[in-house]
């Protein structure tokens, strides 16, 4: 039935998108440390700014530690305020 | 007294000599454990290359104090931060409960533990 639908309307199959989850409250992590550059390179883009929530499917908990984890490595030059190819 | 545990990260000028960046360390722990303060752990990681220039300088002696000490201490101390010319940048920061966990974790050596557990657990189901 399905199948007939799409043909119908012309519509490609959409794929199922893997539900976002919070990697914090998954894995138990429960202090993020500022001097893990690696690590909060997962939360910024390619000019070092810092993701949103939508995108990441961080929790809103964690999203403010992460957001002031980033700016205190900014602060000590672990990372970059604007960068151009940061990935 | 009320004794919080702190972390400080200070970078210093890499224009002193591996001798004089020592001696500037030393001075600071001294600092620490002459004003009644009990210092936990300490890393130095040596000379580290810079996301951007600070004061025109690419690079920096990056040191890390843990420390327990009262909290008017930190005024004191950051205070000979700001005075210092050999040092461009510095941060203290409380650590909660989860901070000394972590750090104690950390120096354990059982860091990577969790996360390997929970890809194995991922892959399983």
């Amino acid at each position: 039935m399905s199948k007939e639908v799409n043909f119908i309307f012309n519509q490609t199959p959409q794929v199922l998108q893997k539900k976002k989850y919070c990697r914090f409250k998954k894995h138990g992590i429960r202090h993020i440390d500022y001097k893990d550059k690696d690590f909060l390179l997962k939360f910024v883009n390619d000019q070092g700014k810092i993701l949103p929530r939508r995108i990441t499917g961080t929790s809103l908990k964690f999203q403010r530690k992460i957001s002031v984890a980033i700016k205190r490595a900014r602060h000590l030059s672990l990372l970059p305020f604007v960068a151009d190819g940061l990935k | 007294m009320n004794h919080n545990q702190y972390e400080t990260v200070i970078i210093l000028t890499p224009v002193l000599s591996e001798q004089q960046m020592k001696d500037a360390v030393k001075g600071y722990r001294e600092l620490i454990t002459g004003n009644g303060g009990e210092m936990v752990h300490e890393e130095n990681w040596g000379l580290t290359k810079l996301a951007y220039p600070i004061d025109k300088k690419g690079t920096g002696f990056y040191h890390l104090f843990e420390f327990k000490a009262n909290p008017e201490f930190i005024k004191t101390f950051e205070l000979a931060f700001r005075r210092d010319e050999r040092i461009m940048r510095y941060l203290t920061i409380k650590l909660d409960k989860w901070g000394v966990d972590y750090n104690d974790r950390k120096r354990k050596g059982e860091f990577n533990q969790p996360r390997t557990t929970a890809v194995a657990e991922e892959a399983a189901s």
